[in-house]
């Protein structure tokens, strides 16, 4: 994963095209869903916020989830995620279905996301914002805590590997320091090695370069790519064209809360509605940082 | 004005078994406000069904004083759980709202008429503690330093309570250095994170509302025990707000915090309340009445919270690298 980490720019769909000979149509089935769903509605009050008919992810891609501001993106993360209550509609993943679990059940089954306001834990140091992250804790018991010896062997394995991590998102020599006193960009970067830590098989990443300065930019792409390399499936909400081009195998475009196009970077590029709702009006924007999670 | 005698009552007092109990509530409500970020206005609600749960199982029922401490831990899960399940998935402010309604209804009803054959009413329990002093190893007598002197049942009394301070730190120290005090401090600083990193929120949040509430109960029993009475308006509201001024005056989120913090506060209120009597007493104010005392020490525990958060807000052993991290 080293090696193409650093050729993110020079872009291109992955080695092994999984898209190959799916129609850039909204909805579209794809050959090996990681994620389905199905008639997913959501409103406040008498907005509608999302109305997705049908939506499938394909497993070890990049699927970048882009549409104006307002289109419904970070709420249709929540509702799928478990951070918020669909009013109809359902979903599964890897198969399993997912209506009504809670947040940490749909994080355990593998299905791990940011919030677009990172969420450091500002009064907790960087290594143990990591720490926190590993599964399968037997000192995270209330009466397992008392046996050190118990959970002290897994506690070392999960610094070795959180350390590892921390080590890709240059972030080792601050994992003494406490959360809260990183930059917006480096709680980004640490937001998303959190997520790492889960060890899940979907990371779903709302706006991870917002605020992040361009020259990590460059390596956080190189660690989505990587990610992807090892057959991870990655959905993520962002602004900048320039970035979605380069890196994503797939596009989807929400607008007022429903897909309206999806397909590779070269269809969203001549697709005329996404031009009009989107591309034209978005294009030297500053990326704006509204309310939502 | 004897300023030896005042020193010699304050240390006696700050050591004694009052501030053992204050100590091991506020280090309930240490797990509940420091590590977990539970906002508890009721401490004093665990307190009540403690002590209560001492009184009534040997007063109105004749079980033995072991059953009984066993019966006030189980009224504070059971409090627990009433006030934890309908509000712990809401907003932080709904348990803190319940907590501070439901600890004083909780006290209605103890002292409410219907309830005095279980409770005694307004008049309270007594006669309860007797095996517990039977149990004394020390012979009588009078026990201490110059002027600090204790008697033989004093002196039992605190090693009781101190003792189980003690343990009640211990034990929170363990728990707060492993990966579950981790999970617990991260639900303090952001829920939803923690959530999306695979953890069941709810039921730690429950977890620490229990064992917090049974430290309180704890407490409560030592009030009880420690007075051989119990009546119900010992447990006033304002009972949990001094838990608090103890606690962030020690400093919240430490382990030794609210053990320090009820110590120095005893300290300082009978030194307050000695001197402004023996100066009542002199006459060098006249418009001092002994009586008046009650109401100024409560003007001063507001003032030294005020100089508190104004000067050190993380308390006298607050971390202040957690205090000084910008919080947004
Ligand atoms: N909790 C909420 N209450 C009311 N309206 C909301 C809430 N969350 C989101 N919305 C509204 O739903 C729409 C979609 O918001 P959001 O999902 O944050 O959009 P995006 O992430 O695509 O910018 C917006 O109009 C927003 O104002
Ligand atoms: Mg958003």
């Amino acid at each position: 994963m080293s090696s193409d980490a650093t050729e993110v720019t020079a872009g291109g769909p992955a080695p092994v095209d999984r898209m190959a000979g799916v129609a850039a149509t909204p909805g579209v089935a794809k050959p090996d869903p990681i994620l389905k769903a199905h008639g997913v509605r959501r409103s406040f009050g008498g907005l509608t916020a999302v109305d997705v008919e049908h939506l499938e992810v394909q497993r070890g891609t990049i699927t970048a989830l882009i549409g104006p501001n307002g289109a419904g993106k970070s709420t249709l993360f929540n509702l799928l995620t478990g951070f918020d209550r669909v009013d109809a509609g359902e979903w599964s993943f890897e198969g399993r279905r997912l209506n009504g679990l809670g947040g940490h059940r749909v994080a355990r089954s593998g299905m791990v996301r940011t919030f677009q306001l990172t969420k450091a834990l500002t009064r907790l140091t960087v290594l143990d914002n990591m720490l926190l992250a590993a599964q399968g804790q037997l000192g995270e018991r209330v009466w397992g805590a008392f046996l050190r010896s118990g959970w002290r062997g897994q506690e070392r394995a999960n610094i070795e590997r959180a350390e590892q991590l921390l080590e890709r998102f240059k972030l080792l020599d601050k994992r003494h320091e406490m959360a809260g006193n990183l930059s917006g960009g480096q709680r980004k970067l640490l937001e998303m090695a959190r997520s790492l830590m889960v060890d899940p098989s979907m990371v779903m990443l709302d706006e991870p370069m917002a605020g992040v300065n361009p020259a990590l930019v460059q390596s956080l792409l190189g660690h989505i790519t990587a990610l992807r390399d090892d057959g991870m499936t990655v959905l993520f909400v962002e602004h900048d064209m320039d970035v979605i081009m380069g890196i994503s195998d797939w596009i989807v475009v929400l607008a007022q809360g429903q897909v309206i196009a999806e397909g590779r970077p070269e269809d969203i590029r001549a697709d005329q509605r996404v031009v009009d709702a989107y591309l034209g009006a978005q294009h030297g924007e500053p990326a704006d940082a509204e309310e939502g999670r | 004005m004897d300023f030896l005698y005042i020193l010699a009552t304050a240390i006696e007092t700050a050591i004694g078994p009052i501030a053992a109990v204050y100590a091991l509530a506020a280090i309930g409500l240490n797990l509940h406000f420091g590590y977990t970020g539970l906002l508890n206005f009721g401490q004093v609600g665990f307190m009540l069904v403690g002590g209560y749960g001492v009184a009534v199982s040997v007063s109105t029922f004749g079980l033995p004083l072991w059953a009984g401490v066993l019966a006030s831990i189980g009224c504070a899960v059971l409090l627990a759980l009433l006030l934890g399940i309908p509000t712990l998935r809401l907003r932080a402010d709904y348990l803190s709202i319940c907590t501070i309604a439901v600890a004083e209804v909780a006290r209605l009803v103890y002292r409410a008429e219907f309830a005095r054959d279980v409770t005694g009413g307004v008049y309270g329990l007594q006669g309860f503690a007797s095996a517990f002093y039977d149990a004394n190893p020390f012979p009588r007598g009078d026990y201490g330093i110059g002027d600090i002197s204790f008697s033989a049942r004093d002196l039992w009394m605190m090693i009781a309570a101190w003792g189980l301070v003690l343990v009640a730190s211990v034990v929170m120290w363990l728990l707060i250095h492993s990966p579950w005090g981790r999970v617990i401090k991260g639900i303090r600083e952001d829920e939803e994170a923690v959530r999306s990193l695979g953890k069941n929120v709810f039921a730690y949040k429950m977890q620490s509302l229990v064992l917090g509430g049974v430290f309180g109960a704890l407490a409560g029993a030592l009030i009880a025990v420690n007075q051989q009475t119990i009546t119900p308006d010992q447990f006033m509201p304002q009972v949990t707000f001094y838990l608090w001024a103890m606690l962030l005056l020690g400093g919240a989120g430490r382990t030794l915090g609210p053990v320090l913090g009820a110590v120095v506060m005893w300290f300082l209120l009978t030194v307050f309340d000695e001197t402004l009597r023996s100066l009542a007493a002199t006459g060098v104010l006249p418009f001092l009445q002994g009586s008046d005392v009650g109401a100024l020490r409560h003007a001063m525990v507001g003032l030294a919270l005020l100089l508190l958060i104004v000067f050190r807000p993380q308390g006298i052993i607050g971390n202040r690298k957690e205090m000084l991290v910008n919080v947004k």
